[in-house]
């Protein structure tokens, strides 16, 4: 893979997928052959909005192949605030460090950012569009579990606006997937997404009830959905109700279903399910450190 | 359009742009960034009936010969607009517009989240697409009412 900037799963094909997949998994067989990997090099940290997990998870994975970070701290506290902007911050910040990341409110930016520097830059998420780190560490939990042949995945919650669904979902095209999407109509897909995976010739399906495709499944990925999507508190509870589960839902379920969820969770995946295992999340949180390490590995391999 | 009709507002140098959609020349305008401003002689004749395309719109542009590109980008709003390049009152070149893959700093971006709306060095950039155009930066897809979305000059 030679990839300057990582700043959507669109950019990524099945052999790049793989070879992050691959390289992770090296890195989770024997830490120990990484540690010292990178003990020369900085990455920059750029979170221009709070996201204290994937700043741990860079963090973490940075360190663990001996290098260090440098990180802007909160916007509050820098010269953003003063009005300065994201191309003049990044092309300062740049000099500082080896790679950097960027989480930031606004959709494309990025991309526009990656423009502006000549070291490598990793989208840590932007706004609801992109946030392809996630979604490598969801493909990695998928292969580890349930693999990608013949697979069976149900997406379900808050498919309009959740960014790692729609990175997801677009990545899950260049596999040998079926994809069913759930969700209630209000939240359906956006018609970007659907464009993309019609243009992908995927194999898609959509439903507004779990019910008649769980038996199918070999990996239910759960997302939030929000309260502030909907005109009123009622009408919140009404519907996310329907998309919530619990052991009672799971019992069509096949034994070796994979529940996925990015995390944090409210109550859509009731706690009963976490001793079972069917749950997967949190084992899917922690590959976030070696699939980043991966990542981090082959964007400052390139630098050398 | 008939030779009698073109000879009543013949211009010396300059661009006419034929067979725009009807009703849409002054989006065409604002998509090639003209609004009189430069001193230029501009005119517009609107509606005028086409066997072609029912109602038509035509622009005469004097002293300016547009651009390829400049000319490309108006196949979003006037697919079958025909272009005369005219010198010494003499039509010295006819071109039509093409499809083009891209339009840059053409269109404003709908979302307003997007980077390409906020105070930054970026200019707006769209993939056209069959049947719309799409946001290179947030993915946001346009597919009714394109004028509505030219960027102020
Ligand atoms: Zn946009």
């Amino acid at each position: 893979m030679r990839q300057d900037h990582i700043i959507s799963a669109k950019q990524l094909s099945r052999s790049d997928i793989e070879e992050v997949l691959d390289r992770a998994a090296d890195i989770a067989a024997d830490p120990g052959a990484f540690a010292d990997r990178h003990d020369d090099a900085l990455l920059g940290l750029l979170f221009f909005e709070p996201s204290t997990r994937t700043k741990m998870s860079f963090t973490a994975a940075m360190k663990r192949l001996g290098g260090e970070v440098v990180d802007m701290g909160t916007v509050e506290s820098s010269s953003v605030k003063k009005g300065e902007s994201l191309a003049d911050t990044v092309r300062v910040v740049e000099g500082y460090a080896d790679a950097l990341v960027l989480r930031h409110p606004s959709e494309g930016s990025a991309k526009m950012a990656s423009d502006y520097v000549d070291v490598p830059l990793i989208n840590a998420g932007d706004g609801a569009g992109q946030h392809p780190t996630q979604t490598l560490l969801d493909l990695y939990t998928i292969r580890e579990n349930a693999g990608f042949d013949d697979l069976k995945i149900g997406i379900m919650g808050d498919l309009k606006y959740g960014r790692t669904v729609h990175s997801l979902a677009h990545a899950l095209t260049e596999f040998d997937a079926r994809q069913h999407f759930v969700s209630p109509e209000s939240l359906e897909l956006p018609r970007s997404v659907r464009y993309d995976l019609h243009e992908a010739g995927a194999d898609v399906r959509e439903h507004t009830s779990l019910e008649p495709v769980l038996s199918e499944l070999d990996v239910l990925y759960v997302t939030r959905i929000q309260a502030e999507r909907f005109p009123d508190e009622s009408e919140y509870r009404e519907v996310a109700g329907e998309y919530q589960i619990d052991a009672g839902t799971l019992a069509d379920a096949k034994d070796d279903l994979t529940v996925m969820h990015p995390l944090p969770r409210v109550d859509e995946i009731d706690h009963e399910i976490d001793a079972t295992e069917h749950a997967k999340y949190f084992q899917q949180a922690h590959n976030g450190v070696p699939v980043r390490m991966a990542i981090l590995d082959m964007v400052l391999e390139g630098e050398r | 359009m008939t030779d009698r009709k073109l000879r009543v507002s013949k211009i010396e140098n300059g661009t006419v742009i034929d067979h725009i959609t009807g009703g849409q020349a002054l989006n065409v305008l604002a998509i090639l960034g003209i609004d009189g401003t430069e001193g230029e002689t501009v005119s517009v004749v609107m509606n005028v009936p086409s066997d072609q395309l029912g109602h038509k719109d035509i622009v005469k542009v004097e002293g300016r010969e547009l651009s390829e590109e400049e000319l490309d980008v108006l196949s979003l709003i006037a697919p079958a607009a025909s272009i005369n390049i005219v010198r010494d009152f003499d039509v010295v070149e006819k071109k039509h517009v093409n499809h083009p893959d891209r339009v840059v700093g053409v269109l404003q971006c709908p979302n307003h989240n997007c980077i390409t709306t906020e105070d930054e060095p970026v200019e707006s950039a769209f993939t056209v697409l069959d049947d719309g155009v799409r946001c290179e930066y947030c993915d946001t897809i346009i597919r009714e009412d394109l004028p509505a979305h030219i960027l102020a000059n």
